[in-house]
């Protein structure tokens, strides 16, 4: 219990970073969002710095800094320039929908990728092996926008699948049942781009750490005893495997939370990505430090996730046998 | 596995020669409009006329019917190696007007077919590769020169200023780096002249991307100062410089060439991103990210096939470098053992 409390508070430590990181950003980047309100000439230099005095642009960025902890504290997020709403909503309005389909990508990742790297490892150097060794590498080779298209390409020309948005156009007279196949059906084209590029990531992991221990002295002894194949792989080698794997869990939500990013906007996934896009291109400052903050948390919140279940799986570190870095 | 480097090296070079000297390679001027060919698609080359076989390739021109376009076969045009056409600066320096191949006027040979306003694809993709590759060749480097240099300190020092840079490393992982790297490029003027947006492009790349490196260096010298010759250096007095000069840097430096050849392919497709967000290099200026944005629209990906062509020259560019960072990576391994 030590040992999470531990990582809780390094995981607030980090967010506290960050998001002084985000001001520090602020504070260096030349320009703002009232710059184009000042080349227009029907706006008056009053009006331009009233609004600023409103939004509170105006402060120097300690006093910024202390006021959007304070207001982060109620939740509040501040509010966003271009939209008009507030930032804390409208966030998570699309926050859901990137969450839905990131955690969706996730567990099909991990069903997909955790039997194919172990049985890949279990037939090392045969055939099986080399094609899953090569063409793993082949598409971690392949950038995920090449990826990204190539896929939407072949699903809108044959018509395979629905694409853009989240839901057909007239799904509003659809009943319940209708309604969430259809919103699986949208969803199905961005998890398979997500799903392809990160899975090809873990079953590299997975296969490299059950080879490792695979070589492990005791692994040897076990089948010279005569252990059932079977027996020895799933009772001794995968827990011991799954240390590094789960470890692999909070990397694993890195990179598909920057690929859901890309897939939501080449997709047009109503997720987080193409409203920070739209963000940065408005340079709606609150907006986009808020989205910043929110990956931020996913990620950390994915990392916690993972060390808690690292203490379900692995005794030495609910003994604190082992160091808990 | 010599040969296979050597084989890899040596395709990159080509690449990356083309590229440099894309005012020779490419027939057309990038930016270069041509109204009356909007979406050409790509030339077809012809060996075989109603006289029979020929050695040298032939193109007809494209004409407009009203179901697409079609060969105007009255006239054909032989292509040629080394030929004259419009003049560019080669390398940025001084006036050339002789193209690697080319036809002659009025055909066209469109290689990749051109885009919606009828500017040659082929020779966008190979304007646009010099900047999307010379950003990624840019970043890496100063994300390497970045994280190498604290990677080096923190790891050789150790203690508080150890803790410091590690900290920052693990605060700039902490975020998704699309996220972050939309939210940096929020923060920085949007309209800017092309070279500008070029170098703060790069910059930021390289910025962000210093993390990682500086980990696998610091581990690194961690590992290097920890063995016995070197603790032996220092126990005869060997001072700092020397023992970085002589036991540390080269063994850093094998293990930089092959982080490099991992991370240019990565910024590559980084500006690309970026640029196929609109939030990279502007038009008129081609670069592969700028070139595949028109394909965010639906009816363009599927009706213009070929103007999937950046993708596909990012492909391989990406693939040889991963290829080239896999065969330098097991040359390490190989020689540590």
């Amino acid at each position: 219990m030590r040992y999470l409390g531990f990582r809780f508070i390094r995981s607030i430590l980090l967010l506290l970073g960050v998001s002084l990181l985000c001001f520090l950003f602020t504070e260096i980047a030349p320009g703002s969002f009232f710059d184009e309100m000042r080349l227009n000439p029907q706006i008056s230099p009053e009006t331009i710095s009233a609004m600023e005095a409103r939004y509170g642009l105006d402060q120097p960025w300690p006093d910024r800094y202390w006021r959007w902890l304070r207001s982060i504290a109620r939740a509040d997020l501040g509010y966003s320039i271009s939209y008009n709403v507030p930032v804390a909503p409208l966030l998570w309005s699309r926050a859901k929908n990137t969450l839905l389909l990131t955690i969706s990508a996730m567990v099909l990742t991990w069903i997909v990728s955790v039997p194919v790297g172990f049985w890949a490892a279990v037939h090392r150097g045969r055939f099986a092996d080399h094609m899953v060794t090569v063409v793993s590498a082949l598409v971690v080779a392949i950038p995920e926008v090449v990826i990204a298209l190539s896929f939407l390409a072949i699903a809108v020309r044959w018509r395979i699948l629905p694409v853009g948005g989240m839901a057909s156009v007239d799904s509003d007279g659809l009943s319940f049942l209708a309604k969430q196949s259809d919103i699986g059906l949208h969803m199905l084209l961005p998890t398979l781009i997500l799903v392809t590029v990160e899975s090809a990531i873990i079953v590299r992991h997975v296969r490299a750490s059950v080879l490792e221990v695979l070589e492990a002295p005791y692994v040897h002894a076990a089948r010279a005893l005569g252990i059932s194949q079977v027996r020895l792989l799933l009772r001794h080698v995968l827990p011991v495997a799954a240390n590094p794997a789960i470890t692999l869990l909070g990397l694993s939500l890195a990179g598909l939370l920057s690929g859901s990013l890309l897939v939501e906007v080449v997709c047009g996934w109503p997720g987080l990505g193409p409203l920070i896009l739209e963000a940065t291109l408005a340079r709606d400052l609150y907006l986009v430090i808020g989205g910043l903050m929110l990956s931020a948390l996913f990620m950390v919140g994915g990392g916690l996730f993972a060390d808690a279940l690292l203490l379900l799986f692995d005794p030495r570190i609910r003994t604190g046998g082992v160091d808990a870095h | 596995m010599r040969i296979r480097t050597a084989a890899l090296i040596g395709l990159l070079l080509v690449l990356h020669l083309g590229l440099l000297l894309a005012g020779f390679v490419a027939p057309y001027s990038p930016i270069a409009q041509n109204r009356q060919l909007s979406y050409a698609p790509p030339t077809k080359l012809h060996f075989r006329d109603y006289t029979g076989w020929h050695l040298r390739p032939f193109v007809y021109e494209w004409m407009i019917a009203p179901d697409g376009y079609v060969e105007d076969q009255s006239r054909a045009y032989p292509v040629s190696l080394f030929v004259k056409g419009h003049s560019y600066k080669m390398l940025g320096l001084f006036d050339a007007s002789l193209h690697l191949f080319g036809t002659t006027e009025p055909g066209k040979i469109l290689l990749f077919g051109t885009d919606g306003f009828g500017r040659d694809e082929f020779s966008r993709v190979v304007y646009g590769g010099q900047i999307s590759v010379a950003a990624g060749i840019v970043a890496t480097l100063i994300a390497l020169i970045l994280g190498s240099t604290l990677g080096m300190i923190a790891g050789y020092y150790g203690r508080w200023l150890d803790e410091a840079v590690m900290g920052a490393t693990e605060l700039f992982l902490s975020l998704p780096w699309l996220y972050f790297l939309l939210g940096v490029r929020a923060f920085l003027p949007l309209h800017l002249s092309p070279l500008r947006t070029f170098f703060l492009l790069t910059c930021v790349v390289g910025l962000i991307g210093w993390a990682k490196p500086a980990r696998l260096i610091r581990g690194l010298v961690l590992s290097i100062r920890s063995r016995n010759y070197v603790l032996a250096a220092t126990g005869f007095g060997a001072s700092n410089l020397y023992v970085v000069r002589r036991h540390i840097a080269p063994e850093v430096m094998g293990n930089l060439l092959t982080q490099a050849a991992l991370l240019i392919p990565q910024y590559i497709a980084a500006e690309v991103t970026l640029s196929f967000f609109g939030l990279g290099v502007s038009e008129p200026l081609p670069s592969w990210g700028n070139m595949l944005s028109n394909l965010q629209q639906y009816s363009v990906l599927t009706s213009y096939r070929w103007l999937m062509a950046p993708a596909g020259a990012l492909l391989i560019t990406s693939v040889t470098y991963y290829l080239l960072a896999d065969a330098l990576h097991s040359r390490l391994k190989s020689r540590s053992t």
